[in-house]
């Protein structure tokens, strides 16, 4: 078990690399850094005065020395620009030059700066990620339950009309993408045409304190979309355990169909749905992009969109590191947590 | 003119969709009358929840494609006609010019255009490009599956890890990454359609080559055409160099399939592989490599149509998914231009004024919702009629 998840850290840390260097080298292509040099000088910056702006800020250097310095392996770069001044990655107008740290990437703990909101990159998406882990824990809480009675409701009896009537309502919520339900949401509750305003069509003052009126559109938004497969995965396993033979054995000497349910058959249909779960985290990480923009909740997902709109570098690299180690981490506990769930299944 | 009601409303929008209707009647007419004689495809009709799937993705079909020839529709998607902005439903065109239609019967959006032409004409920007990207897909997770899931070893190693390189970047960023004119400038989505869209010419070269190539005339008959056909048609398609200048491309559309393409084939693959696991270990792979057939012979004419079932029930499905990513790109505004009347640009134009006017958003947003909501219904429908042999 040990050198499993010692192989899977091994593997993790090489798809990261190498996830984030494909982002590096997007966002360091020549047309993306002549757009960065015009929005943070002046857009009418002639070639020869971008390729200047760019030089003295340490750009026009070879891309694998760039990620070197990102990381933190290679020195950050310390020029003595066309203009006279002095500038490094490792030190700030305000600091002394030689006394700054050689190294200075993510090994080292400094993320960089955000070009976009003139902050750390750290600091903006600890914030960011903050709001959103608020807005997906109350999506688990909502979406997990509500999935798995679904499923179990409609896998306990095959083919009945409340297994018929489940399975058509879990498949519509698996075709409705989030800005549809979004929309239809907001249409329905929260506009002055229809006129019920239960809730609203915004979640900005969720950001301080969520109650019931702003941020159940957002949540109910991205749980239904990820509500339908684990409800459907669900049922299929509730449905195979009911064929099983210790079921018939236990209908056959008399005990209640409820307790068959409850006591013998749930705890075995629950094993494949946990790793459903597990692996429907990252997906929600699309829907959150989505329901932030739509609900104008400034957290991890909007945080996506804003640096990948600005070509905001090194924004963008701790947003995919970010989410690149949730997708990660997600598939390596939900293979740890099928084994431990099921006995069967020998990790080799 | 008084504004039309509900009712009336309605009526005018079934009198306006009448091809799409008889389309359909005769499809179904046709298909129920010979049912027996056509395999998977006939055996949906037995299946109520496949048949109303089927009916929901033709509507879309029919409706894009006659929309596109002009038959469906009632206005011009791009026409502003001055006093319509953000009207209601079934106001009447104001001083109604000659030759145009009386009403906007699902109104105005913002800039007075025509919301129910727009919503018809989004069908035809998604029937256009889903199944297309779809099939690149498969081709793609195909070509590489069957002898990462056949051979095994060093070769699954390594396309299993590209596969999952590409499954762990969230959807949005990798689009927000590359569907940038900034992006198009450097001309990286031209060199991964030049990848990504060679693979069918392979698909089909090996094909043939492995079923015919005993019969060296028969072979060199269909090599030659899927050179000469599948060669002009990348030639085109990718690299926009069709040497007679019919096949065109326009650089927006190339980025958003390719991107959409690249996103599906990493999945595309893994079902492809883990099925493939599956069946080589049947009697009837070891009895073709007792016969002494070649890899590809029983990879591509063996374990292929073995798992054509589970492969067709997904081929649908990813249809309704594709559907949802080309309207995640216009939700966001990438790729296709401001003005095209595709279903999630629409919607993202609309919902800016959501709490007041709902109509701009919602009628593109239920039809999204109808079409990816039919192909679940088919893809289910297939699977309980092919499950059922």
């Amino acid at each position: 078990m040990g050198l499993f998840i010692l192989r899977r850290l091994g593997v993790m840390i090489l798809t990261a690399l190498c996830l984030t260097f494909v982002v590096f080298f997007l966002t360091n292509l020549y047309p993306n850094l002549e757009k960065l040099a015009k929005t943070q000088g002046n857009f009418r910056m002639s070639d020869e005065q971008v390729e200047t702006w760019l030089g003295n800020r340490g750009y026009l250097e070879p891309t694998l020395v760039k990620y070197g310095e990102w990381l933190g392996v290679v020195p950050g770069y310390d020029i003595v620009g066309a203009d006279g001044e002095r500038r490094g990655r490792c030190y700030n107008s305000t600091m002394n030059p030689d006394d700054a740290a050689t190294f200075c990437g993510v090994l080292q703990g400094d993320w960089g700066d955000s070009t976009v909101f003139k902050e750390p990159a750290s600091k903006i998406i600890a914030t960011r990620l903050g709001l959103t882990g608020k807005l997906m824990m109350w999506v688990l809480i909502v979406m997990v339950p509500s999935a798995l009675i679904v499923g179990v409701m409609a896998g306990m009896r095959e083919g009945s009309k409340l297994d018929r009537s489940l399975s058509t309502f879990s498949i519509a919520t698996t075709a409705t993408p989030e800005y549809v339900s979004g929309v239809i949401f907001i249409a329905i509750f929260a506009s002055s045409a229809v006129g019920l305003k239960w809730f609203k069509g915004s979640a900005t003052s969720a950001m301080e304190t969520a109650t019931l009126q702003n941020f159940t559109l957002p949540v109910l938004t991205i749980a239904l979309y990820g509500m339908g497969y684990i409800a459907r995965m669900t049922r299929a396993s509730m449905a195979e355990v009911m064929t099983a033979q210790y079921i018939r054995t236990a209908r056959l000497k008399g005990v209640s169909f409820k307790n068959i349910v409850v006591k013998h058959a749930l705890r075995n249909a629950l094993i494949a749905p946990f790793t459903v779960i597990m692996l429907q985290v990252p997906w929600l990480l699309n829907g959150v992009v989505i329901v932030e923009t739509l609900f104008n909740y400034k957290g991890f997902g909007w945080v996506l969109v804003q640096a990948a709109g600005n070509n905001d570098v090194e924004l963008l690299l701790g947003v995919s590191v970010v989410s690149v180690v949730v997708v990660l981490l997600t598939q390596l506990i939900s293979d740890i947590g099928y084994v431990y769930l099921n006995p069967r299944i020998k990790v080799s | 003119m008084e504004p039309l009601n509900w009712g009336e409303i309605i009526i005018r929008i079934l009198g306006d969709m009448m091809p799409t209707w008889i389309a359909l009647i005769v499809m179904f007419a046709v298909s129920i009358y010979y049912k027996r004689n056509l395999g998977l495809y006939g055996k949906l009709f037995d299946s109520t929840i496949g048949m109303i799937g089927l009916a929901m993705v033709m509507f879309w079909v029919f409706t894009g494609i006659f929309s596109a020839l002009d038959l469906v529709g009632t206005h011009d998607p791009l026409g502003q006609i001055s006093g319509m902005k953000n009207k209601v439903p079934g106001t009447p065109v104001r001083g109604s010019p000659e030759g145009v239609y009386e009403y906007y019967l699902l109104g105005g959006d913002n800039l007075a255009r025509d919301v129910y032409t727009r919503m018809v004409n989004g069908s035809w920007e998604v029937i256009k490009i889903a199944p297309f990207a779809t099939i690149f897909a498969f081709m793609v997770g195909i070509t590489l599956g069957l002898p990462a899931g056949y051979y095994g070893g060093r070769l699954d190693t390594v396309l299993s890890f590209l596969a999952n390189l590409i499954l762990a970047f969230p959807v949005i960023l990798l689009f927000y990454l590359l569907v940038t004119p900034e992006i198009i400038a450097t001309g990286i989505p031209v060199y991964m359609a030049g990848v990504l869209f060679i693979f069918p010419i392979i698909f089909f070269v090996i094909l043939f080559n492995s079923r015919f190539f005993t019969q060296p005339n028969k072979r060199n008959i269909y090599l030659a055409v899927t050179i000469l056909l599948g060669g002009w048609l990348y030639l085109g398609i990718a690299w926009d160099a069709d040497p007679l200048g019919i096949v065109l491309f326009p650089s927006n559309v190339l980025v958003v399939f390719v991107s959409v393409v690249f996103v599906n084939s990493p999945t595309v693959f893994r079902i492809v592989r883990g099925l493939t696991l599956d069946i080589k270990t049947r009697d009837y792979v070891a009895a073709a490599q007792t016969r002494g057939e070649g890899p590809w012979y029983i990879m591509l004419w063996e374990i292929l149509p073995n798992a054509r079932g589970p492969l067709i029930v997904d081929f649908c499905l990813r249809i309704g998914y594709v559907t949802i990513l080309l309207g995640t790109l216009g939700f966001f505004g990438l790729g296709l231009s401001p003005e095209s009347p595709d279903w999630g640009s629409t919607i993202n134009d609309g919902r800016k004024l959501l709490s007041v006017y709902l109509h701009p958003a919602l009628a593109p947003a239920l039809s999204l919702l109808s079409l990816v909501l039919g192909l679940n219904l088919l893809a289910d429908g297939l699977r309980e009629e092919s499950l059922r042999d």
